[in-house]
């Protein structure tokens, strides 16, 4: 339809329709700036990141310890640590939270527990990741009487278990009840309903959340400052304090020096791109089971 | 032992419990039904509760082994009820609760003590909506089998095989059976369903409405196989088409409102009902 034939259309009603259109667009010009603004800044962050960090992306990044200040390095040590650490969390927290969930979504219904549990869950789920580390340095680091690796995996469990928790009940929930009740009709009991049939139906589902449980904890500090603190060499020894890309690029980039500065932008570049292949990764597994229905 | 059909209508129903055997109400205007054939199930004075709410009053009827029973009646009536109390399928769900004796070869099934995966592996269950797992054709039959027998790699292809073709598709997915069950069309899913059902070898099919999502070219398929289990395994199917039940079933039971108005031969229920609550609904005139 062209300008003059909705001009036409719009005269006979008179100023009624012509005071919609003006608000419609008023409205959709706000929308779209709004939308826009928001972008901006989206943008703005990962130009900025982009244009500091990858100058800073060269192989001694990957193959050298952080340096003192004015020396040569990378951040060999700091990825080291953070990716066992987050696959410590990953391991401990996978499995109390599918483990919770499942309770939520096939044992618990309708219970008084499992409407205690999930509010509990609910509010952990939110809360500022800064009490966790508060919470597992009045627990674990003060009782070990020094910072740690372990203390740091723990911290960051605590964070896996709500959004693991919250995805498996669900993705569980979702599954039909006629499923379930058709293994059932074969006299399978509960619990190779749930593992053969409620999970094989949920996987894809259920997997997506860890990995975002992942993406979550990979870029935390404040969990970590409190924990596992942070380490100029390389350690292996998980009672001992262990550097993570997240404290390193905190420290490094508050300091004076330019080549830390440098390191703390490569940094941050690598955990952005790692959030967001995490994110790639569960939205094509998440994508995956919508069609296979 | 025979059970002859209840009178629903009599007004001292359900407050007294006779005997079975006893009851004689209208069963004088008619030789009784299936008289002499063995039975497989007896349901004796059946109540069902959901949450406090009555839905079955009174149930009496038998299921004669290698018969097929059809239960019609308009929706609500408690036809899937009963069919669900047959494997104990209500035990999944808090708050429902059946009172009185189903037996199944003599032991009562609402007994506490009864082992509710043992059973339900002898009474196999096909559902309206065809269940296919989300896993293989040839897991989807092995699923059951594994759970109550340790077979040999070749006797589990052997069983697949022998449910396939029992179930009438052995010949569609004999050449795809590592692809997922849910990949096949509506009629094939629910025939793969039956075929699980048969795959454990129970004594009793239950079909809940299994034709009911499917089209009529799949309708005749299954009830060509329907027709074929028959000689193996006492079969009660629930049906909202009239035409399905008076061309598949050797008996009738037609319900209404919780209640059994009739049972008996499916070729006297549909050409001459004794009650009129039966014929009204066999011509159309309501449900």
């Amino acid at each position: 339809m062209t300008m003059s034939n909705s001009a036409t259309l719009a005269t006979p009603i008179g100023g009624l329709y012509h005071r919609r259109r003006i608000a419609n667009k008023v409205a959709l010009t706000l929308a779209l700036g709004a939308a826009g603004f928001g972008l901006f800044w989206l943008v703005a962050i990962l130009w900025t990141l982009l244009y500091n960090g990858l100058s800073a992306i060269n192989l001694s990044l990957f193959t050298e310890n952080t340096p003192p200040p004015g020396g040569e390095g990378g951040l060999l040590n700091a990825i080291f640590g953070s990716v066992i650490m987050t696959t410590v969390a990953t391991l401990v927290g996978t499995p109390v939270g599918v483990m919770a969930g499942t309770y939520l979504a096939e044992f618990g219904r309708n219970t008084k527990l499992a409407e205690v549990v999930r509010f509990i869950n609910d509010v952990l789920l939110s809360a500022p990741s800064i009490m966790v580390g508060l919470f597992v340095y009045e627990v674990l680091v003060i009782r070990m009487g020094h910072f740690s690796a372990w203390a740091g995996a723990m911290a960051l469990a605590v964070l896996v278990i709500p959004v693991v928790v919250r995805t498996t009940e669900d993705m569980l929930k979702l599954v039909p009840n006629s499923l379930r009740e058709a293994a059932a009709a074969l006299g399978a009991p509960q619990w190779k309903v749930i593992t053969m049939v409620a999970y094989r139906a949920a996987r894809n589902g259920m997997i997506t959340g860890v990995l975002l449980a992942v993406a979550r904890i990979s870029g935390e500090t404040a969990p970590l400052l409190f924990t596992a603190l942070n380490n100029q060499f390389w350690s292996a020894d998980m009672n001992a304090p262990m550097a993570n890309l997240p404290v390193v690029i905190f420290q490094y980039a508050m300091s004076p020096y330019e080549d830390w500065r440098q390191l703390a932008w490569g940094g941050a570049l690598l955990i952005t791109v790692a959030i967001l292949l995490l994110n790639i990764g569960a939205r094509l597994l998440a994508g995956l089971g919508t069609t296979r229905k | 032992m025979t059970m002859t059909h209840m009178d629903a209508n009599s007004p001292t129903h359900g407050s007294h419990q006779m005997p079975p055997g006893m009851l004689a109400g209208t069963a004088a205007e008619r030789p009784i039904a299936g008289a002499g054939l063995p039975e497989k199930i007896s349901v004796r004075n059946l109540d069902f509760f959901y949450d406090g709410y009555r839905a079955l009053k009174s149930i009496s009827l038998p299921l004669y082994d290698r018969q097929v029973t059809a239960f019609i009646g308009p929706s609500g009536c408690g036809k899937s009820t009963l069919l669900r109390i047959l494997n104990r399928m209500y035990d999944l769900y808090p708050k429902q609760v059946a009172t009185g004796e189903v037996l199944l070869d003599g032991h009562n099934i609402l007994s506490p003590k009864q082992d509710l995966n043992l059973l339900r592996a002898r009474v196999g269950m096909v559902f309206q909506k065809p269940t296919p797992f989300p896993m293989s054709i040839y897991d989807n039959i092995a699923f059951g089998v594994k759970l109550y027998e340790k077979l040999s790699r070749a006797d589990m292809d052997e069983r697949v095989e022998f449910s396939l073709r029992r179930a009438a598709l052995w010949d569609e997915v004999k050449d795809k059976l590592r692809q997922n069950g849910m990949s096949l069309s509506g009629g094939q899913q629910q025939r793969l369903c039956i075929a699980r059902a048969i795959a454990v070898k129970p004594s009793v099919l239950l079909l809940d409405e299994p034709t009911s999502a499917l089209d009529p070219i799949s309708t005749a398929k299954c009830e060509e196989l329907i027709d074929e289990l028959r000689s193996d395994y006492c079969i009660a199917i629930v049906t909202h088409n009239m035409q399905q039940a008076a061309r598949i079933s050797n008996f009738t039971a037609f319900m209404y409102l919780g209640e059994l108005i009739e049972f008996g031969n499916t070729e006297e229920i549909f050409t001459n009902p004794t009650k009129e609550k039966t014929s009204e609904y066999i011509t159309g005139r309501f449900g």
